[in-house]
C-alpha cells in the first residue's frame, strides 16, 4: 500500500512537473544582490545558488523576515539594492505593478534549459517569476486515536467537526482540534482558504469591489466558529508555532497546519508514541465542493528593472541553477517540496500533491488580494468571540477593505 | 548666552532631529492629505505552477504615465483622517441617528477600529501611568529605608524589567502565562477553575497587558524617585519629628511636596511611552482583544507587501495630537516655570 | 510611647520586607526561569504538558542523557551566528552612546544657558519629536535611504538611533546642566576662556555623574531597539534583537525556539552586568540632575 502511494506520488509530481534536461552553471561577473525571507529551505536554495556564481563573484544575499516591508522601497531605488528578490504568490503582484520587476523571457529562453513550464509564473503570457517550491495547509491527524475510536480519516470539514465531537465525547481529548486562528494574517488565510472552499470570488468579476457578505462568506465564518468551539479557548492568539507545541503535547487529534511546518512533528524528538501516530492527509473539503479548502503557494524569483541587464542575466542564471538542482531537491527533501524536475517526494509532501490534485486553487494573485487579507485578519475576530454577527462581521470587512482600496486607488 | 554661541552649540542635535524626525513628521503629513492614483484595470492571464486563470489586473503603463504626471497621487485633503478606518465621522452619526438607545450607539462606537484603539490606548495609558508613579514611589520609599549592605542588589534587580527589550520581556512572560505555562497554572490552582486562561477573554488579555506595563515601567518611576529622595534637605524632615510628626505625616507633608516636580517628570515620560504601546501586543499576541494606535500603524505599514502610508501617516499625526492634548496641561506648567526661572 | 513607636516602627518593617520580597520576586522571576529554561530542550522548555519540566528536564535527560545541556547556547551562537549580531550590536552601541553624549551635552548646555524663549520652543519641539511613534518614521526613511544608496549599513542605523534618542539625552542633560551655577562658567569667561573652552574644561568634568546617567539611558535605547535596526539594517548587519526575532520563525516556515531562549539570556546578561556596573552612576547622576525635572 506504502510503495503503491510512493509510487503514485511519484507519477503525479511527473505529471505536474513534466520533462526536462538540465542547466549548466555559468561563470559570473556581475553582481548579484538577493533579498529573501529567512527559513531553512531558501537557505538551502541560495547556497546552491552560490555554488554556481563560484567563489570570485560579488554575491549577497539579505535573508531578513522584514523582506516584504522592504522589497518595495529596496526596489524602487536605481540602482535597486537586490537585483533578485524571492517571493511568493502574493509578493509579486504589486512589484509588477509598480514596474519594479522585469519580464523575463528572453532570459528564459537563453538560459532557462532545465526549467519546466509549469515553474514559469507567466502574467499576461510574460514570464515575471520562476517558482521552485509550493506550500500549502493541509490535514494531520493522530492514527492512534482514530483507529481507537473508529472514526475513518476525515474527508471534509463537516467530517472534522463530527469527528472532533466524538473526540470530545469520548472524554479522551478536550480541545481535539487546532489550527492557526491567531489574529491577523493567519486568521485570515484560514477564512480565504474557507472561503475559497466554499467556491467563493473575492470580488465582483472585473473589479475590485468586494464580494464576501453573501451566503458563501456566512457559511464560511460558521464553520470557522465551528472548528474554533473545538478548539483551545486561547485559539486567537494561536500561530503555527503554537499548535505545532500543542500537537506535540498529545492534547490534540486533528490539526490544519503548514506542509512546510511538518518538519519538527516528524523527526525523532519528542515524544516518540505521537510522532509514530502523526499522519498527513490531503487538505478537507467544505460544504460540498470538490476542490478543497485550501490554498496553494509557491515560493520563487524575480529580477529587479532597475539593474543593469547584466546583473540580471547572472543572477537569473546562478538562480535557474538552484531551481534546476536536482542534487538540492534530493538532499534536502525534508526541507520543502521542491518544484524541481527529478525531486522524489518524501512523506511530507502528501499534502500539497493531493491539494494539487484535487485542484486547490493557488492563493489570488491581485493586487488588492492583500488588502482584503488585512481586513478578514482583524474584522471577523469580534464575530469569532461572539461579540457580533456574521453579517456585522461581513459589512465590517468589507468598509474596511474599501477605506483601504481606495486610498491605494484600487476603486 | 549669546544667540550665535547658541546657535553653534546647539546645530549638530538640531540637524539629527530635523533630518530624522522633523522632515520626515513634514512628509509624513503631506503623505496623509494624498492618496494613490486610481489604477488603470484590464484583464489578465496569470499561469503558475497550479494552472491558468483570468484575472484583474492593473494596467502598468497607463499607471506609470498617471504617477509620472503627479507623483505624489491625488490630493485627498483630510477625507483620509475621516474615513472608516480613522475618525469615521460619517460612520459614527449613521450609527448615532439609527440607534435606538445608547448601548446600540455604543457598540457602533466600539466596533470602528480607530476608536477601538484609542479605548485601549487610553485605558492603558490611564491605569499603567498612576500605578507606575505608585509602585515606583512605595518602592523608592522601601528600599530607601534599607540598611546599606543589601541595598545595591535590591536596587539591582529591582530595575531588571526595565533593561530589557519590551519583545523580549513580553516574550519570556508570554510563554509563562500560557495555560500550561508556571503562571497560567498557578492562576488556575489559584482560582480553582482548570479553564481559566489569560489569553481567551478580553478583560483578561487587558488585565494582562497592563500589569506587564506596571511591571515594566515602575523601575523607571522607581529610580528617579530614589534618586531623588537622596536630595529631600534633612532639616524640615528634623523638625517635623521634633514636633512629632510620625513617618507617614513626614512623608506626607515633607517628602511628598518635595518629589512633586519629579513625579510630574515621570508621568510626562511615561505617558508618552504607554500612549506609544505596541510590543506587548504583539508579544503576548494580544492583537484579537487589544490594539493600540501603533499597533494600527504597524497593521497598515505591515500589509503583506502593499503598504497603506497614507493611512498609517493619518494614525501616526492622531496619535500626535492625542499625545498633545494629554500633554497640554503639563506643558503649561512647565511653561510657567520656565518663565519664573528666567 | 517609646513601646508603641517601637511595635508601630518594627510592623513597618515586616511589612516592608515582604512587600520588597514580593516585588523582587515579581521582579526577577521571570528572568531566573528563562535562565534555567535555556538549558534544557525545546521539548521541556515550551512543554503543554507540564511545566515542571523546564526544572527537572524530563525530555532533556531523554535527549542528551544530562539535566542540563548547552546545545542551545552552541547552536545560536555558531549555527546561527548570533557571535557576528553581538559583534554588530557592539559596535552600534557604542557609537550611538558617543555621539549621542557628545551632540546632547553640547545641546543640552547651550539650553541651559540660554535666556531667550526660543529655547523653551526648543525643548517643546523635542518633547513632541518624542512621542512619534517610531515605526511610522522607520517607514518613512525607508525610500530616500535606498534611493541615496545608504540603506543596510551601520553607519546609517546609528545616525537614526541618535536622532532618535536626542529629545531624551538633550532633557535630561539639560536639566543636569541646570543645577550646575552659571557663576563657574561665567568665572572660566572671564579667565579668558572661550565659551567652547568653558565648556570642555570647567563644565564637563563636575557633569560626569550626569553624563553617564544620560549615557546609559542611551546605551539601553540602543541595544535594546527592534524597529529601527529590524527595518534598517541588512542581513549581515543585524544586532541581537532582530537577529533573535529572526530564530522565533515564519507564518510557514519553523524557527529555532530554543535559539531564541539562548540568545534571549546571552543578549540580556551583558545588559545586566553593565547596569550592575554602573548602578551607583545612576543614582547619584540622577540625583544630582533630573530631580530638577
Amino acid at each position: 500500500m506504502k510503495m503503491l502511494s510512493k509510487i503514485t506520488l511519484t507519477a503525479t509530481l511527473m505529471f505536474l512537473l513534466g520533462q526536462t534536461t538540465y542547466a549548466a552553471c555559468g561563470n559570473t561577473s556581475g553582481s548579484i544582490n538577493i533579498l529573501a525571507n529567512d527559513f531553512p529551505a531558501l537557505r538551502t536554495y541560495t547556497a546552491t545558488a552560490k555554488d554556481c556564481a563560484g567563489a570570485g563573484a560579488d554575491f549577497k544575499v539579505n535573508h531578513t523576515s522584514e523582506h516584504s516591508n522592504l522589497a518595495m522601497a529596496a526596489l524602487s531605488a536605481n540602482p535597486a539594492e537586490y537585483s533578485a528578490r524571492i517571493g511568493a504568490n502574493s509578493s509579486i503582484v504589486p512589484l509588477m505593478n509598480e514596474g519594479l520587476i522585469r519580464p523575463m523571457d528572453d532570459l528564459v529562453a537563453k538560459h532557462g534549459k532545465g526549467l519546466q513550464k509549469s515553474q514559469l509564473i507567466t502574467i499576461d503570457g510574460k514570464v515575471m517569476a520562476v517558482a521552485f517550491m509550493a506550500n500549502t495547509q493541509h490535514l494531520y491527524y493522530r492514527e492512534d486515536i482514530l483507529n481507537e475510536l473508529g472514526i475513518p480519516v476525515p474527508k471534509t470539514y463537516e467530517e472534522v467537526v463530527a469527528a472532533a465531537e466524538k473526540m470530545r465525547s469520548s472524554g479522551k481529548l478536550l480541545n481535539p482540534y487546532a489550527a492557526a486562528y491567531k489574529a491577523g494574517w493567519n486568521l485570515g488565510e484560514e477564512f480565504v482558504n474557507m472561503f475559497l472552499g466554499h467556491g467563493g470570488e473575492f470580488f465582483k468579476p472585473g473589479s475590485a469591489k468586494p464580494n464576501i457578505n453573501n451566503a458563501k462568506g456566512i457559511a464560511t465564518l460558521k464553520m470557522l466558529k465551528k472548528l474554533a468551539g473545538y478548539s483551545n479557548p486561547d485559539f486567537l492568539t494561536h500561530d503555527s508555532e503554537a499548535i505545532k507545541v500543542e500537537w506535540e503535547s498529545g492534547k490534540v487529534g486533528l490539526m490544519t497546519l503548514w506542509a512546510s511546518r511538518s518538519g519538527t512533528l516528524l523527526d525523532d524528538e519528542g515524544d516518540p508514541g505521537i510522532t509514530a501516530a502523526t499522519k498527513l492527509a490531503a487538505p478537507a473539503t467544505v460544504g460540498g465542493g470538490s476542490i478543497p479548502a485550501a490554498t496553494l503557494w509557491w515560493d520563487g524569483f524575480t529580477l529587479a528593472t532597475n539593474r543593469s541587464d547584466k546583473d540580471a542575466e547572472d543572477s537569473f542564471k546562478v538562480l535557474v541553477h538552484a531551481a534546476t538542482s536536482k542534487k538540492m531537491a534530493n538532499d534536502a527533501a525534508d526541507q520543502a517540496v521542491w518544484l524541481v524536475e527529478g525531486f522524489t517526494p518524501g512523506p511530507k509532501s502528501v499534502g500539497v500533491l493531493a491539494a494539487a490534485k484535487m485542484g486547490a486553487k493557488p492563493y489570488p494573485m491581485l493586487p488588492h488580494m492583500s488588502l482584503m487579507h488585512g481586513a478578514l485578519g482583524t474584522e471577523i475576530v469580534d464575530f469569532l468571540q461572539g461579540k457580533e454577527s456574521a453579517q456585522q462581521a461581513l459589512a465590517d470587512v468589507e468598509a474596511a477593505y474599501i477605506g483601504k482600496a481606495k486610498e491605494k486607488g484600487f476603486l | 548666552m549669546k544667540h550665535k554661541t547658541f546657535f553653534w552649540f546647539m546645530l549638530p542635535t538640531c540637524i539629527a532631529m530635523v533630518l530624522f524626525i522633523a522632515i520626515p513628521i513634514v512628509s509624513i503629513f503631506v503623505q496623509s492629505l494624498f492618496i494613490e492614483h486610481q489604477k488603470p484595470t484590464i484583464e489578465i492571464e496569470i499561469c503558475d505552477p497550479f494552472g491558468c486563470k483570468k484575472e484583474v489586473g492593473v494596467d502598468i503603463e497607463a499607471y506609470a504615465a498617471l504617477n509620472e504626471e503627479q507623483p505624489l497621487g491625488r490630493f485627498n485633503g483630510l477625507e483620509t483622517y475621516i474615513d472608516r478606518n480613522h475618525l469615521a465621522f460619517k460612520e459614527l452619526y449613521e450609527g448615532w441617528s439609527n440607534s435606538k438607545n445608547f448601548r446600540e450607539f455604543s457598540s457602533t462606537f466600539f466596533n470602528l477600529p480607530f476608536y477601538k484603539a484609542l479605548t485601549f490606548t487610553l485605558t492603558y495609558t490611564l491605569f499603567v501611568t498612576p500605578f507606575v508613579i505608585c509602585l515606583g514611589f512605595i518602592l523608592a520609599l522601601s528600599i530607601n529605608a534599607l540598611t546599606l549592605k543589601i541595598k545595591g542588589p535590591t536596587i539591582f534587580a529591582t530595575i531588571l524589567p526595565m533593561i530589557v527589550t519590551p519583545l523580549m520581556g513580553s516574550l519570556v512572560l508570554f510563554w509563562m502565562i500560557d495555560a500550561e505555562g508556571i503562571i497560567g497554572s498557578t492562576i488556575q490552582d489559584l482560582f480553582n477553575d482548570p479553564y481559566l486562561s489569560l489569553k481567551a477573554s478580553t478583560t483578561l488579555t487587558w488585565i494582562t497587558l497592563i500589569t506587564y506595563g506596571i511591571w515594566h515601567h515602575a523601575p523607571f518611576a522607581f529610580i528617579v524617585f530614589y534618586a531623588a529622595l537622596q536630595t529631600v534637605p534633612q532639616e524640615p524632615i528634623e523638625a517635623a519629628i521634633i514636633d512629632g510628626a510620625d513617618r507617614i505625616q513626614r512623608i506626607r507633608y515633607v517628602v511628598i511636596p518635595h518629589l512633586l516636580p519629579v513625579a510630574v517628570f515621570i508621568a510626562l515620560i511615561s505617558m508618552m511611552d504607554n500612549i506609544r504601546v505596541f510590543e506587548p501586543i504583539l508579544g503576548f499576541s494580544a492583537e484579537a482583544s487589544a490594539q493600540s494606535f501603533s499597533w494600527l500603524i504597524y497593521n497598515d505599514l505591515r500589509n503583506i507587501e502593499v503598504m497603506n502610508f497614507g493611512s498609517a501617516a493619518a494614525t501616526s499625526i492622531l496619535t500626535i495630537i492625542m499625545v498633545g492634548i494629554l500633554l497640554t496641561p503639563v506643558l503649561i506648567k512647565t511653561w510657567r516655570e520656565f518663565g519664573e526661572t528666567r | 510611647m517609646a513601646t508603641l513607636a517601637d511595635i508601630k516602627s518594627r510592623k513597618l518593617l515586616i511589612i516592608n520586607t515582604i512587600f520588597i520580597i514580593t516585588w523582587l520576586i515579581i521582579a526577577a522571576f521571570p528572568f531566573i526561569w528563562t535562565f534555567l529554561g535555556s538549558f534544557k530542550v525545546r521539548e521541556d522548555f515550551f512543554s503543554r504538558s507540564d511545566w515542571w519540566y523546564v526544572i527537572s528536564g524530563f525530555n532533556t535527560i531523554i535527549e542528551t542523557g544530562g539535566r542540563y545541556t548547552l546545545n542551545a547556547y552552541k547552536e545560536a551562537w555558531i549555527e546561527g551566528e548570533f557571535w557576528y549580531a553581538a559583534r554588530n550590536t557592539v559596535i552600534v552601541t557604542f557609537f550611538v552612546v558617543t555621539i549621542s553624549l557628545f551632540l546632547g551635552t553640547l545641546g543640552g548646555y547651550a539650553l541651559s544657558r540660554s535666556p531667550y524663549r526660543y529655547a523653551f520652543w526648543i525643548l517643546i519641539t523635542a518633547l513632541v519629536f518624542r512621542a512619534m511613534p517610531h515605526i511610522t518614521l522607520v517607514s518613512g526613511y525607508l525610500f530616500p535611504f535606498f534611493q541615496l544608496n545608504i540603506w543596510g549599513i551601520l553607519p546609517t542605523t546609528i545616525i537614526v538611533l541618535v536622532a532618535i534618542n536626542q529629545p531624551f539625552t538633550l532633557w535630561l542633560l539639560y536639566s543636569f546642566f541646570k543645577t550646575v551655577p552659571k557663576e563657574l562658567d561665567e568665572s572660566g569667561m572671564i579667565d579668558g576662556c572661550s565659551h567652547f573652552q568653558a565648556f570642555r574644561y570647567i563644565i564637563m568634568p563636575v557633569m560626569w555623574p550626569g553624563v553617564i546617567t544620560a549615557g546609559l539611558f542611551s546605551l539601553m535605547l540602543a541595544y535594546n531597539d527592534f524597529t529601527v535596526t529590524a527595518m534598517l539594517l541588512s542581513f549581515e548587519n543585524h544586532t541581537m534583537v532582530p537577529k533573535l526575532q529572526s530564530y522565533l520563525g515564519t507564518n510557514q516556515h519553523e524557527g529555532n525556539m530554543m535559539w531564541a531562549v539562548a540568545s534571549v539570556v546571552s543578549a540580556t546578561a551583558p545588559l545586566f552586568m553593565i547596569v550592575m556596573f554602573f548602578q551607583k552612576q545612576i543614582i547619584s547622576g540622577l540625583t544630582a540632575g533630573a530631580v530638577k525635572g
